[in-house]
C-alpha cells in the first residue's frame, strides 16, 4: 500500500487548524487549574455560550450577496469581540458567584459544582437556540468558503486544499497565543498569576490580591474560549448547545496530555489532539477500511492513556518540588 | 507608642487554641525576638500579624491602625513584609522575578532596592537568572529575606531564618539581619536558635504552648536560668 502524501498533508492542515482551536480552549482549563487546581468542567459550556452569543449578534444584521466585504469584516470582528467578552465575563462570574465561595471547601465540592454548572449552561443553551444543530448566519459566502488558496493565490497545481477559513483560524489564534504568552510572562499581573499559582500564601504576603488574580485567570480563559467558539462555529458551520461537550472534552484531554498547568503544554496537546482527530477521521481510513470517525474518541483517549502511562505529568508537565 | 502593639491575641486552628492571649510590643528601630520550642505558637503569631490567619479576639495595632483580621495582601501594603517559615520562594520563577514579586506593593521598584539586596547577598546577583527552586537551602533563605526587603518594609517579620542552614551560614544571615536593622528596618524575629536570636536582639519574649511566659531585655534573658535550661541547652 502506497503512502498517500497528498492525503496526509491535507489532514495535517485540517489537524493543525482544528488543533489550534482546541488549544485556545485547553488554555482555559490549564490557566484555571494552574492557579486553583480545579478542573473547570463548565469551561466547555462557557465556550458554547460564546458561540451562541456570536450567533445572536450576527443574526441582528442582514447579510446578503450585496453586503460589502468591509461590512462583513466589521461584523465578524464585532462578533468575535462580543463572544470573547461574553465568555470572559461568564467565566469570571462563575468564579465570583460559585467557585470563590468554595475556595476553602473540600475539593470535591467545586468539582461537583462545575459539573452542575455545565448542565445548567447546556439547559440555557437549549432555551436560547433550541436543541437542534443550527447553521450560523451566512457570514462567509459559499464561493469564498470553498476557494483553494493554494490554487488561486499561489498558483500551485495541487489537490491539497488550504481554505480561507484555515488561514483565519491561524490568523486569530497565533496573535492570541503571542499576547497571552506576553501577558503571563512579562506583565506585573501575569507574574502575580504565576506567583499565586506556585504559592498562594506567599503571594498574599507579597501584597498580591489572590482572589482578584484568580478572577483574572478565569477572565483570560473565558476570553480565549469565546474567540475559539466564534471561529469554531464558522469552521464547522454548526452551532448547537452540544458543541461545548466535544470541544470541552478534547480540550481538557489536550491540557492533561500537555501537562496541566503548563501553558505551552496546552498548545502542544491541542495541536496533537487536533492532528490525531483529523487523521482518525479521514486519513487512517485509506489504509484500514473499517476505521472511521466513530473511532476518533478511541484514538484520542488511547493517545492520552499512552502518554499518562509513560509520562504521568503530561508531555511538558514537570514535577518541581513546590515546598522545600 | 510602640510601632506594633499586640494585646490579648487569641488565634485558633480549627478547634486548636494556638495563641492563648498573647501580648507583645515592638518599638521603632528594635530587633525583638520571639523564642520558643517547636509548636509553641511562634509562626502562628507571625501569621496572625501578617494576616494569613485571623485572630478570634484581641488587637494588633500597627502605627495606630488596627490590623487584626485584615487580609494579608492589605497588611503587606501597610509596610509589613514577612519572610515565611520554610522560605516559600516561588520555585519556578527566577531569582530576579522573585525579587520583583517582593516589590509588588510598590508602584515603581527603584534600582537602588535591587542593589541593596545584592550588596547584602552577593550570591543572589550571581544567580539572578536561575530558577529559585533549583538553589540550595541557604541561597533560598537569602532570597526569601531579600524578597521581603524589596518591599522596603517598615516592619520585617522573619520566621526561622536559621532553619536547616550550616552554622557558618547562620552566622552570616544573622550578621545581615543586624545590618538590615542598622539601616533602619524594625525586625520581629522568630527563632528556635535562641542563642543566636538573643545575641542580636534588643528584647525577647519566650513563648510556651501559646502563652508568653517571659519578657525581658535580650541580655537578661540570656542570663535567665529557665531560658538557659530550656533553650540554650545548659544543665
Amino acid at each position: 500500500m502506497e503512502f498517500n502524501a497528498n492525503l496526509f498533508v491535507q489532514f495535517l492542515i485540517n489537524g493543525v487548524t482544528n488543533g489550534m482551536l482546541i488549544a485556545l480552549v485547553a488554555l482555559g482549563y490549564t490557566l484555571v487549574y494552574g492557579i486553583v487546581e480545579l478542573i473547570n468542567f463548565a469551561h466547555g459550556e462557557v465556550f458554547m455560550m460564546g458561540a451562541l452569543f456570536a450567533f445572536t449578534i450576527i443574526g441582528m444584521f442582514t447579510i446578503g450577496p450585496d453586503t460589502p466585504w468591509f461590512a462583513i469584516v466589521a461584523i465578524s470582528l464585532l462578533a468575535l469581540a462580543a463572544a470573547m467578552l461574553f465568555s470572559g465575563a461568564l467565566n469570571w462570574a462563575i468564579d465570583r458567584v460559585v467557585y470563590r465561595r468554595l475556595r476553602n471547601a473540600p475539593r470535591l465540592a467545586p468539582l461537583i459544582a462545575a459539573i452542575g454548572l455545565s448542565f445548567i449552561l447546556q439547559g440555557i443553551g437549549i432555551y436560547w437556540i433550541g436543541s437542534n444543530n443550527l447553521r450560523p448566519p451566512n457570514l462567509i459566502a459559499n464561493n469564498i468558503r470553498s476557494i483553494n488558496l493554494l490554487n488561486e493565490w499561489f498558483g500551485l497545481d495541487t489537490r491539497i486544499r488550504l481554505r480561507p477559513l484555515d488561514l483565519i483560524v491561524v490568523g486569530i489564534t497565533i496573535p492570541l497565543l503571542v499576547w497571552l504568552s506576553w501577558f503571563v510572562g512579562r506583565t506585573k499581573t501575569g507574574k502575580a498569576m504565576r506567583a499565586t499559582a506556585q504559592d498562594r500564601e506567599a503571594a498574599a504576603l507579597m501584597g498580591i490580591d489572590v482572589n482578584r488574580t484568580i478572577a483574572i485567570a478565569f477572565l483570560l480563559g473565558g476570553l480565549l474560549a469565546g474567540a475559539a467558539a466564534m471561529v469554531t462555529m464558522y469552521y464547522t458551520n454548526t452551532a448547537s448547545f452540544r458543541m461545548g461537550f466535544r470541544y470541552g472534552l478534547f480540550a481538557f484531554t489536550a491540557a492533561v496530555l500537555g501537562g496541566i498547568g503548563n501553558l505551552t503544554g496546552a498548545v502542544v496537546g491541542g495541536l496533537l489532539i487536533g492532528i490525531v482527530w483529523q487523521m482518525s477521521d479521514g486519513f487512517v481510513q485509506a489504509y484500514i477500511p473499517w476505521w472511521g470517525a466513530q473511532w476518533t474518541p478511541v484514538a484520542i483517549f488511547g493517545v492520552l492513556v499512552l502518554v499518562m502511562v509513560f509520562k504521568p505529568g503530561g508531555l511538558l508537565g514537570e514535577f518541581t518540588p513546590d515546598k522545600v | 507608642m510602640p510601632m506594633l502593639e499586640i494585646r490579648d491575641l487569641n488565634t485558633f486552628y480549627g478547634h486548636i487554641h494556638a495563641l492563648k492571649g498573647i501580648s507583645l510590643d515592638v518599638d521603632q528601630g528594635e530587633i525583638v525576638t520571639l523564642i520558643g520550642s517547636n509548636g509553641a505558637g511562634k509562626s502562628t503569631t507571625l501569621k496572625t500579624i501578617s494576616g494569613l490567619l485571623s485572630p478570634r479576639s484581641g488587637t494588633i495595632v500597627l502605627d495606630g491602625k488596627q490590623i487584626g483580621g485584615v487580609p494579608a495582601f492589605k497588611v503587606a501594603g501597610m509596610g509589613v513584609a514577612q519572610s515565611p517559615e520554610g522560605r516559600r520562594i516561588f520555585p519556578r520563577m527566577t531569582v530576579l522575578e522573585n525579587l520583583e514579586m517582593g516589590a509588588f506593593v510598590r508602584d515603581r521598584p527603584e534600582p537602588g532596592d535591587l542593589e541593596r539586596v545584592f550588596t547584602l547577598f552577593p550570591r543572589l546577583k550571581e544567580r539572578i537568572g536561575q530558577k529559585a527552586g533549583t538553589m540550595s537551602g541557604g541561597e533560598q533563605q537569602m532570597l526569601a529575606i531579600g524578597r521581603a526587603l524589596m518591599a522596603r518594609p517598615t516592619l520585617l517579620l522573619l520566621d526561622e531564618p536559621s532553619m536547616g542552614l550550616s552554622p557558618i551560614l547562620v552566622e552570616t544571615i544573622f550578621g545581615i539581619i543586624r545590618d538590615i536593622n542598622a539601616q533602619g528596618t524594625t525586625v520581629l524575629l522568630v527563632e528556635q536558635n535562641a542563642l543566636m536570636a538573643l545575641a542580636i536582639a534588643n528584647r525577647g519574649y519566650v513563648i510556651q504552648t501559646g502563652r508568653i511566659v517571659l519578657a525581658d531585655d535580650a541580655q537578661a534573658l540570656m542570663q535567665n536560668d529557665m531560658v538557659r535550661k530550656a533553650y540554650l541547652g545548659e544543665e
